[in-house]
């Protein structure tokens, strides 16, 4: 399992989001996942590969709460430490 | 009250011939074909030239097929982001034989080898068979009923078949129907080998006497229908109209027809008298055409039965599939595109690979090469055939557009 350092799960959260449609320079930490037209469909699959990653199990309530890429950062690296 | 009258304005095609109706008819007229190795793969396709990658993520192939070919029949049609009518007024009726297979048995191995947790949410809507007419339906804004219809190879005609009494009987004024499938994939072939539907030689020659199976394809065709008064308000190009639907089961064989071609046969005059016509009028029939013994014969038949021996004899038939393999749930659909472009170009397109005629079947399958088809009327009128596992017959009459 990799290690949650900040800039890595950063990066590999970027990375999953881009994959799911928005082009990567769109995908900032200020960036609300309504402007990147990221669905709840997204981040379940988002929450399947943080898991895979980095051990975090994310619930539905706990991503329903998040509006930006930043807020899934932090709550993921709080999570795994 | 007269009946409401449903033409066809726009037309659209991903098919093994490449992608795009006009190549479908031209490359088929010239008498090439787009099968290689066996199977009619869309290998012309390529969904990052017509679809984000959001679009390709969040569908199945037999989708992505669907969209594309959907683009190309609201263009043709003159249709943009301002619908010509009520959102709520415009429906949308997919057929499809399977739906995503290919990313159910993907699902599936992840299943199998990851377990639960690796399946991905994503999964059902690729791979449920409504997933072509949701997928359309939210793509052009489409609010009137949507909904898939599934009856295997006959799937396609249905469709069309729906969505043109939708318009009749004044449920819509518009309905994007047709098809989309793509199954070539390992399960499907392993499914059609084991019923001994599947061409061991991987040749497609309906109506010859070796033909042994058919050659599957795949890819999508989509027609637009709208009522013929506002399409012609609305300064539209009308390419023919459905004339006339026709549809019975054999309730026989849950995969063999009923030999005899009677209730074929009833699916051809029930289209004939809705239509108004007599086969006598009938310009040119685009035959199912498997390429299976059982097919080809029992269809012949059945053409007899419902023209006459001699109307039958004079009546030119020919097969697509000869040419692009058999398109399941979306070979009606690509069948009557091509079949409305015959008649507008006013050609009889050949049934390919048709060397050594079965003397147990003496209709005009137009062998090898097209011909001028001269209408009987100033407007061609056609029937497209269609059957499938399950007993189901569908016949459509669809008239062209005059010189």
């Amino acid at each position: 399992m990799a290690t949650a350092t900040p800039e890595a799960v950063e990066a590999r959260i970027v990375e999953a989001l881009a994959s799911f449609g928005p082009d990567i320079e769109q995908v900032t930490r200020e960036a609300t996942f309504e402007e990147l037209d990221i669905d709840s469909l997204d981040l379940v699959e988002l929450a399947q590969i943080v898991e895979d990653d980095y051990g975090v199990e994310l619930k539905g309530d706990d991503m329903k709460n998040l509006k930006t890429v930043g807020d899934a950062i932090e709550l993921v690296v709080a999570r795994a430490s | 009250m007269s009946r409401r009258r449903v033409v066809i304005t726009g037309v659209g095609a991903v098919t093994p011939l490449g992608v795009g109706a006009d190549v479908l008819l031209r490359r088929w007229v010239a008498g090439e074909s787009g099968i290689a190795d066996g199977e009619g793969a869309c290998r012309d396709f390529v969904a990052t030239d017509h679809l984000s990658k959001k679009e390709i993520r969040r569908a199945d192939r037999f989708a992505h097929f669907a969209m594309t070919a959907g683009d190309e029949a609201l263009a043709a049609a003159g249709w943009s982001d301002e619908l010509p009518y009520a959102a709520e007024r415009i429906s949308c009726v997919l057929a499809t034989g399977i739906g995503g297979l290919g990313s159910l048995e993907h699902q599936h191995d992840l299943l199998r080898d990851e377990g639960p947790k690796a399946v991905s949410p994503l999964s059902v809507p690729l791979f449920m068979p409504n997933a072509g007419a949701g997928t359309l339906s939210m793509r052009y804004g489409l609010r009137g009923q949507s909904f898939s219809v599934a009856s295997a190879c006959a799937a396609g005609s249905h469709a069309i078949g729906v969505a043109t009494r939708m318009i009749q009987y004044g449920d819509a004024d518009a309905v994007l129907t047709g098809g989309g499938e793509a199954t070539l994939t390992p399960l499907a072939r392993a499914s059609f080998e084991a019923a001994g539907a599947l061409s061991p030689t991987g040749i497609s020659r309906p109506f010859d006497a070796r033909r042994d199976g058919f050659v599957m394809g795949e890819g999508a065709g989509i027609l637009l229908l709208e009522e013929a008064e506002a399409a012609q308000a609305r300064g539209a190009t009308v390419l023919g109209e459905v004339l006339g639907y026709g549809s019975t089961s054999d309730a026989y064989h849950l995969t063999a027809p009923e030999p005899e071609g009677r209730h074929a046969a009833e699916a051809i005059r029930i289209a004939l008298r809705d239509a108004g016509r007599d086969a006598s009028q009938v310009d040119y029939v685009n035959a199912h055409g498997t390429s299976t013994p059982l097919n080809d014969a029992s269809e012949t038949t059945a053409i007899k039965l419902a023209f006459g021996e001699e109307t039958a004899r004079t009546t030119p038939v020919s097969s697509l599939k000869s040419s692009i393999g058999h398109l399941l749930g979306a070979a009606g659909a690509v069948e009557a595109i091509a079949t409305l472009g015959a008649l507008r170009e006013r050609v009889l397109p050949p049934t390919l690979g048709l060397e050594q005629p079965d003397p147990a079947l003496d209709l005009d399958f137009v062998p090898l090469s097209a011909r001028p088809l001269e209408p009987k009327a100033q407007r061609p009128v056609a029937l497209s055939n269609s059957f499938g596992f399950g007993g189901h017959n569908v016949v459509l009459c669809l008239e062209g557009v005059a010189a």
